[in-house]
């Protein structure tokens, strides 16, 4: 199943499917509440969208400056994901599969405008601090490729278990960069406007270059590099 | 005409998509490791960035703001840009099919790459004209292309460097990137 990272162009689409449905079946023989479980904690390690399937990596680099930010964007990518997930996983049988990609592209962006409507409205601050990259959760690779991978051929409850697993996985990755990179580069922690705490002496003279975009490239790859020496990650 | 060139030279080294804005990073690291690929996918970017912004900023001048339709721009651009490519490739497969051959493959993954979907959001949030939106998106793409022809380059020849195991593959080549985006700071206060 993991082999369909690639939507538009995955030779083995047709090869994964029977795969992917005798997992169904499995899971569907067993009690469904362990299989529910299954789905929502495998979202978070085993396939991790960002460190393990690289997914999805615009936001995690470009948003992860304040832990506020990633906050904030972790939750609206969790929000589209489930909404798009459980509605792709209720019309999987009766959407023809010639145009499954084109009504999945339109669920998400809908889910994507209510999204974008809804935090301009209530959070405004959040929205101008977001700007382009709330919209662009519509060409986010991680929500597509659930839907494509996982809820066009599961049932309903099961590909809500997989939204919020992802989900979660997304926002932990998305919290471990901005950790790093917004208690070096300001030398404290400000979540939603209250200071958590602060360094004395390097809050004075933050090394501001973790939070400018060069920064961001720097600690994800570093990133990568120790998880993969803790063997979290996989070697090439 | 000033104000055009301030936009090319700004999208192009300024507030270039990849290092300054993180957008189109999958492809990016993706098909970074041949030369001739980053060439091929440069230019299938730039192409489908000046069709795609063409249609939708005249979509968004004559349609969405005369009719007050403009918060439906997410739905409306992403299907826009989904069957243009569909078109570019049926067209490029008919007329030309050498070149079809030479950026195929890369033509369908276009759709999900963020750049194209954020320059035209870009231009209707910064009410571009559509002369704008084209300057806009040219230095958009020559950017894009001048990234990644840089970057493969360089990749090219890490290939045969020894890098320390844990580091090889994505961690260097972000590493590298860092190091590229360090280098494109000193464009700042340019314009």
């Amino acid at each position: 199943m993991n082999d369909c990272k690639n939507i538009d162009n995955c030779p083995q689409a047709e090869a994964c499917s029977p795969k992917v449905q005798e997992q169904d079946k499995k899971t569907g023989d067993k009690k469904s509440g362990s299989g529910f479980i299954k789905e929502l904690t495998k979202g978070i390690i085993v396939v991790n969208p960002v460190f393990i399937l690289i997914l999805g990596l615009c936001p995690v680099l470009a948003i992860t400056n304040t832990v506020t930010n990633a906050l904030g964007m972790s939750a609206g990518v969790l929000f589209v994901l489930l909404g798009s997930n459980i509605i792709i996983s209720s019309i999987r049988k009766v959407t023809p599969s010639m145009v499954r990609i084109p009504v999945f592209i339109v669920v998400i962006a809908t889910f994507v405008t209510i999204l974008s409507l809804v935090i301009e409205a209530y959070v405004p601050a959040l929205h101008k601090s977001l700007g382009i990259y709330l919209p662009l959760i519509v060409v986010n690779c991680i929500v597509l490729g659930r839907a494509e991978a996982f809820a066009s051929k599961n049932p309903v409850l099961l590909s809500a278990a997989d939204a919020i697993g992802e989900g979660i996985g997304f926002a932990i990755a998305l919290l471990i960069i901005s950790l790093i990179r917004e208690i070096i580069g300001t030398g404290k922690l400000e979540i939603f406007g209250k200071q958590l705490f602060e360094i004395p002496g390097l809050s004075e003279h933050p090394l501001i270059f973790f939070i400018s975009p060069p920064g961001a490239f720097l600690v994800i790859g570093v990133t990568m590099a120790i998880l993969r020496l803790a063997g979290v990650m996989k070697y090439e | 005409m000033n104000n055009l060139f301030t936009i090319f030279i700004g999208m192009v080294l300024i507030n270039n998509m990849i290092l300054a804005k993180f957008l189109g990073l999958c492809s990016f690291f993706g098909v970074s490791k041949k030369l001739s690929d980053a060439f091929s996918m440069g230019i299938a970017v730039t192409l489908v960035l000046l069709i795609a912004s063409v249609s939708t900023s005249l979509i968004f001048n004559y349609i969405l703001v005369p009719y007050e339709l403009v918060y439906m721009n997410i739905v409306i651009y992403i299907l826009v840009i989904a069957s243009l490519v569909q078109i570019v490739e049926v067209i490029i497969k008919r007329t030309n099919i050498a070149l079809y051959n030479a950026m195929g493959i890369y033509l369908p993954l276009i759709t999900t790459n963020c750049i194209v979907m954020a320059i035209t959001l870009l231009n209707s949030s910064e009410n571009y004209s559509v002369l704008e939106s084209v300057v806009n998106a040219l230095g958009a793409g020559v950017g894009y292309t001048l990234v990644i022809i840089i970057m493969s380059g360089i990749r090219e020849k890490l290939d045969l460097a020894d890098t320390p195991k844990s580091m090889r593959g994505l961690p260097i080549a972000f590493l590298t990137a860092a190091l590229l985006a360090l280098a494109f700071v000193g464009f700042n206060g340019m314009v």
